[in-house]
């Protein structure tokens, strides 16, 4: 792959990095071989809770893969010259997210050997079948702008003309990825916490606040080890727009919550029951869905005043605040919530068991390899393209 | 592979029109192959469905005899592991199988029902909808939501769909917790859904359910709902029956006579 | 070029790997069929022999989505004979009773061992085993 050689030289802490990175994924690696030979019983699911953390792992990084549009609607759309340094980083982190998401569903598979069924025999009925083609169209026109674009700068030449539109195709994409995978669960007759016509929007306005302020920790990050600055101003945009989504995915919530509990509808009540009190004595998740209020409420209090908003050195805690209570919340009490209780009233709970925390810090660990990877290659480009 | 495909095909098609050229010979002697949807024995319908007499169900107390046969049928495995169970039919509360049935006060006499449940082979079927790969489908001839182990990837979305929690997943390897293998029925592999298919296998045999054909009080009736003559279209004009959360819109195809 | 030596290993090391399932055969002197025990009572198969030999996969599979999916139940071959679809009673009950010297000892031959149609359907005598 062309400017691939970039990211074959590095410093001594670049290669002890990926070597961490690459451990953890060997070590998810005899995991799966586990999980393929037993089969999925090796994981904290059951008959009731049919699914667990990686569909909510996939779920949470869609919408970070979605956010990139953060970026590439205000520059691209708005020629917003602040995000200059940022668009690219978010381009590649919404590839190695969309990575992710893939590998998350297949190791959520019982037949991975058959996946290719669902272009075998495709399903338009089938939202799961959308998703694959929105995620797989996503991945391409992200992968095609971000080299396109990366390969113009490193010739110092204007990209070609015809990238424009398919950047502008790539605004919408992005919207439509979340959506749909929003409508894989609120489209189901039977589980009300899902069924809710909010849930695409709640899905969005949380994904605009956590996949920036990975973003912003990210930008952080590489400042602090590589000296590349993304710049004061798109760290205060980036900031502002973190605001705006964690403003309205609370106050999404916090509408879902009315309607539940001043219609008192049971089966609509009963899951943030289970979540946020525990029902029948069984209350695994409270203390985490708690956890997730208060960080939301910290949180907001942080953005909304500018001064702390504002303030460099505090950015970095209210992004992890913010990114750990979105985290809760959708990579974990979500999918869950939504199965507890059963259509039949049952309270089974669910914990990941190790072998499933492996598989899934494994993912992570490719997605954060991915980013690192470009990441290199990019700031490679750039460096080259300033001296 | 490619050769063999061909000559495959070339040999599917000589058999093919030696089977048409049979089917004529066989319309004129009056014959026909001895089982499929064409034999005379098979059972067919326009849209199966079942009457469950609960009253009739709950005679017996304790009785298991339709799960039994169901079970022992279809290689069902009896997993110890609440978690990892596999059901095709089994008994329910009453409140949890009709929960806006319920209330606090209800007469003993239907508190008290033990309720079977199965699928309910819906007319309307979510887990149809959403499955990727159409490993679940609705046979258009008969109404029978079917399973095709063979394409079902596991992704486990029809168990998120199902609003009756008929599904069930193959966490394991069955093999191991079915006492006594029938070799007239497959075992399913891990990582596959199943549940019930309404004994299409049997049907096709010309044999009544499983569980229809078990149950010791005639409690179960299986027939076809668009025969206005038929048995259970005759018993839902007479007595009140009730379906399992039908204000979904699924219309679920098993109805209890309370 | 003062890689070339290396450049010359990597080559060796590479068409030894590709080339391994060849040599490994050769060495092991498996190239031999496999003596295949038929049914007594049968001369026929469902297809010719040459056919079965090469493509009863395909066959198979073409059954499976015939009963499973068409509902149709019935093979007619194409001299006439009529069969039922059933790996477990038609396949094995009715003719190749002893799986393990049939369908195993091929399949073992060609390298495909254990393909995953036995984890679902049942050999009869493996259950008649079991059941004694």
């Amino acid at each position: 792959m062309f400017m691939f050689e970039k990211a074959l030289t590095g410093s001594r802490k670049y290669w002890t990095w990926i070597a961490c990175l690459a451990a953890v994924v060997f070590l998810a690696f005899l995991a799966y071989l586990r999980q393929l030979d037993v089969g999925l019983g090796i994981s904290g699911m059951s008959r009731d809770v049919t699914w667990g953390i990686y569909i909510a792992q996939f779920t949470f990084f869609v919408g970070v893969a979605a956010s990139a549009v953060m970026v590439v609607l205000p520059y691209y759309l708005h020629n917003y010259k602040a995000f200059g340094r940022v668009t690219i980083l978010g381009e590649f982190l919404a590839i190695s997210s969309v990575t992710m998401c893939a590998l998350f569903i297949f190791v959520d598979m019982g037949q991975p050997a058959r996946v290719l069924n669902v272009l075998l025999y495709p399903t338009l009925n089938s939202p799961m079948f959308w998703d694959m083609v929105s995620l797989g169209g996503y991945f391409l026109l992200n992968a095609v702008i971000a080299l396109v674009t990366l390969s113009a700068e490193r010739k110092g030449i204007a990209p070609p003309k015809w990238i424009k539109p398919v950047i502008i195709l790539s605004i919408p994409w992005a919207i439509s990825i979340h959506t749909v995978t929003a409508f894989l669960y609120s489209g189901l007759p039977g589980r009300s916490f899902w069924l809710t016509a909010i849930l695409a929007p709640r899905f969005l306005a949380s994904a605009f606040a956590s996949g920036p302020s990975l973003l912003i920790l990210l930008c952080l990050l590489i400042r602090r080890l590589t000296g590349y600055d993304v710049g004061k101003e798109a760290l205060r945009k980036l900031a502002v727009i973190v605001t705006y989504g964690m403003i309205l995915n609370v106050f999404f919530l916090l509408m879902e919550i009315f309607t539940a509990f001043y219609s008192k509808i049971p089966e609509h009540m009963e899951h943030f029951h289970y979540l946020f009190a525990g029902l029948e004595g069984r209350d695994a998740l409270v203390p985490w869905m708690w956890t997730s209020v208060l960080l939301a409420a910290v949180s907001l209090v942080l953005l909304m005043t500018p001064r702390f908003r504002n303030n460099q050195t505090l950015l970095p805690v209210i992004c992890i605040v913010v990114f750990l209570s979105l985290w809760i919340d959708k990579g974990l009490g979500l999918v869950v919530g939504g199965f507890i209780p059963s259509p039949l009233g049952a309270i089974t709970e669910y914990a990941p068991t190790l072998y499933e925390i492996s598989i899934t810090l494994g993912i992570f660990a490719i997605g954060f390899l991915m980013v690192t990877v470009f990441y290199k290659i990019a700031l490679s480009v750039r460096e080259q393209y300033t001296q | 592979m490619i050769i063999s495909r061909k000559k495959f095909l070339k040999l599917t098609g000589i058999s093919m029109l030696a089977a048409t050229g049979e089917r004529i010979a066989e319309s004129l002697a009056g014959t026909a192959p001895s089982a499929g949807p064409g034999s005379p024995r098979a059972l067919t319908a326009k849209r199966w469905a079942m009457v469950i007499d609960l009253q009739k169900c709950a005679r017996e107390d304790g009785c298991t005899a339709c799960i039994d046969a169901c079970h022992r049928t279809h290689n069902v495995p009896d997993i110890d592991n609440r978690a990892h169970e596999i059901k095709w039919i089994w008994k329910e509360e009453f409140k949890h199988a009709f929960p806006s049935a319920h209330n606090e006060y209800q007469a003993e006499h239907i508190e008290s029902l033990p309720v079977l449940l199965l699928c309910n082979h819906c007319d309307n079927p979510p887990c149809v909808r959403v499955c990727p790969t159409q490993a679940t489908w609705k046979r258009e001839e008969d109404g029978i939501v079917m399973m095709d182990w063979h394409r079902c990837i596991g992704c486990r979305y029809c168990m998120a769909a199902c609003p009756y929690g008929s599904r069930s997943f193959n966490w394991i390897d069955p093999r191991n917790d079915i006492a006594q293998l029938n070799p007239d029925f497959p075992t399913r592999t891990k990582g596959v859904v199943e549940k019930c298919t309404f004994c299409d296998t049997r049907l096709a045999k010309g044999e009544l359910p499983a569980c229809v054909e078990a149950c010791p009080q005639d409690a179960i009736f299986f027939g076809d709902l668009d025969d206005a003559g038929s048995e259970i279209r005759q018993l839902l004009k007479s007595e009140y029956a009730i379906r399992r959360k039908p204000e979904l819109g699924t219309k679920p195809e098993i109805y209890y006579i309370v | 070029m003062r890689d070339r030596s290396l450049i010359y290993l990597g080559l060796l090391i590479f068409l030894a790997v590709v080339t391994f399932p060849f040599t490994y055969n050769l060495a092991a002197g498996s190239g031999e069929m496999p003596d295949l025990e038929y049914p007594d009572n049968e001369t026929q198969c469902v297809e010719s022999k040459e056919f079965m030999r090469s493509s009863h996969m395909q066959l198979l599979v073409d059954w499976r989505e015939s009963l499973v999916r068409e509902n149709v139940r019935t093979h007619k071959t194409s001299d006439g004979r009529t069969y039922d679809i059933s790996l477990t009673n038609t396949c094995l009950a009715a003719c190749h009773t002893r799986k393990g010297d049939f369908c195993d000892r091929c399949h073992d031959y060609s390298g495909v061992e254990n393909p995953y149609c036995w984890d679902c359907h049942i050999d009869p005598e493996q259950t008649e085993r079991s059941a004694r």
